[in-house]
């Protein structure tokens, strides 16, 4: 099964990139995650691996995932190691204009079981309901926190120029 | 070769260890178990519900096998059972670990289902997780998949070998006796003062994680254990049943012993594992059993009773 959602956001790439490769940050926006922590040494980067959880329905399923693709302010892309087998993806794309930064965000996301046949069939439809509410609750909650991260910046930089004037 | 030693030969294969004469014949030459036609039946029934247990084998236990059929089982307790498990965190990430929980549903328990499942979601399919069963249930026909979920026998044998190669053992010391408790004890955690789990723990130096669930009580109509029924059967000696439960289940109305299972009401099923418990150190290097037993059912029922509470209605939640 495969869910795209996007949104557009009033900051620079620059910017949405600092929430969405910082594994600190995710469980703040990411809606029904329940775990993203890092697994090994490597915390961001080609090659980091995650275990995460996501609560649908009755379970929280997910798994190991690791990160198979890094253009810094651009893509990240993840897929399993263990677990459901899922393939995720950040899209952040400029759409801004001089003094007017917009960054169009999709997040592509694929799961399912291999194997599981028909029932399998049936769950991944079922659950698509829940996961697709949760990945635009995501990118609303990210949208918020990055525009309102965006203005606190603009704020900050006001008063120091204020304060130095 | 006789029934009796055809069950003796299986038993030992299957965990329960040799079993003694008056396990299969009765009451060593007193009553109706030691002759006469019943006493022959009883012999039988005895040595072919043992030649059916299959031997216990933890490699049974197929993580690919599982994985596969966990969408099936998530449809079942997300459509069906409106499941809900909280408190995973709870058990330990690693390591060998007792997880004691109270049982519910006559013989198809839907809050093992449910807890299968979020157990193997949640930690992965990697993760050795085994459940003991009444020898009946792996005997039946039709059930011998539960063996790739990880299901042996229970027999103290069992669950040691699971226990000493690190997985997590999900035991039911009410086992029977609680599972089939009537409907108006839904809401009540009845182990029977069984304490072989805490021994086994102690033994095995391992943490217990008690879980507590409900809602599994309400997916049929319990009306009696049957136990005084089940005694003049003599289905104790012969299959190891203290109870003969009757209950009011679809599609069959009156339910006697439930042998042919039943389909269950949709009832909302909420499981809490709760914190977990290191006997040696919360009760000293030589815990007194009563002592434990009373407090991690206490905790248990207390546990039981926050989640009654949060109940409005039987079957809706």
């Amino acid at each position: 099964m495969r869910i795209v959602c996007a949104i557009e956001i009033s900051a620079p790439c620059d910017l949405v990139w600092e929430f969405v490769s910082e594994p600190g940050r995710v469980l703040h926006f990411m809606a029904g995650m329940t775990r993203w922590e890092v697994e090994g040494s490597k915390d961001r980067g080609l090659g980091a691996r995650y275990r995460m959880l996501m609560r649908v329905r009755s379970a929280e399923v997910g798994g190991l995932v690791e990160v198979v693709e890094w253009d810094h302010a651009r893509d990240i892309a993840w897929t399993s190691v263990t677990g459901v087998d899922q393939r995720g993806r950040w899209r952040l794309r400029d759409r801004g204009r001089e003094g007017s930064p917009r960054t169009r965000v999709e997040f592509r996301y694929s799961y399912g079981v291999a194997g599981a046949g028909l029932l399998g069939w049936a769950a991944e439809r079922v659950a698509a309901s829940t996961v697709r509410g949760n990945l635009r609750r995501s990118l609303q909650q990210l949208k918020r926190q990055v525009e309102h991260e965006q203005l606190r910046r603009a704020a900050a930089e006001r008063r120091k120029r204020t304060a130095a004037a | 070769m006789t029934d009796a030693t055809t069950a003796g030969r299986n038993a030992s294969q299957n965990g329960h260890g040799e079993l003694p004469p008056d396990a299969l014949s009765g009451d060593a030459g007193q009553g109706p178990g030691s002759g006469g036609l019943p006493g022959r039946l009883v012999r039988a029934l005895a040595g072919l519900v043992q030649t059916r247990i299959p031997p216990a084998d933890l490699d049974d236990r197929d993580p690919d096998y599982i994985r596969e059929n966990l969408p099936g089982l998530w449809l079942l307790a997300s459509l069906w059972f409106r499941a809900e498990v909280r408190g995973l965190a709870n058990i330990p990430e690693d390591g060998p670990v007792l997880l004691v929980g109270n049982h519910s549903g006559g013989n198809l328990t839907p809050d093992t289902g449910v807890f299968t499942l979020a157990f193997s979601a949640y930690f992965g399919v990697e993760r050795p997780f085994f459940q003991l069963a009444h020898n009946l249930v792996l005997s039946m026909p039709g059930l011998s998949f539960l063996r790739k979920f990880g299901t042996v026998a229970a027999s103290p044998k069992n669950a040691k070998t699971a226990l000493e190669s690190g997985a997590a053992l999900l035991v039911y010391p009410g086992g029977d006796h609680e599972v089939h408790r009537p409907i108006w004890e839904r809401h009540r955690v009845d182990f029977d003062g069984r304490k072989g789990w805490i021994r086994l723990a102690l033994e095995q130096g391992v943490p217990i994680v008690p879980i507590v669930s409900i809602g599994g009580q309400e997916t049929s109509l319990f009306l009696s254990r049957g136990d005084r029924l089940a005694k003049l059967l003599m289905l104790d000696k012969a299959l190891r049943l203290k109870v003969l439960p009757v209950s009011l289940a679809l599609p069959w109305g009156l339910n006697v012993g439930d042998f042919m299972g039943h389909v269950p009401l949709p009832a909302k099923i909420v499981v809490e594992c709760l914190a977990p418990i290191d006997l040696r150190a919360e009760f000293g290097p030589e815990p007194d059993l009563d002592l434990v037993y009373a407090e991690v059912v206490a905790r248990m029922q207390a546990a039981l009773d926050g989640l009654a509470s949060e109940r409005r209605l039987p079957l809706v939640g």
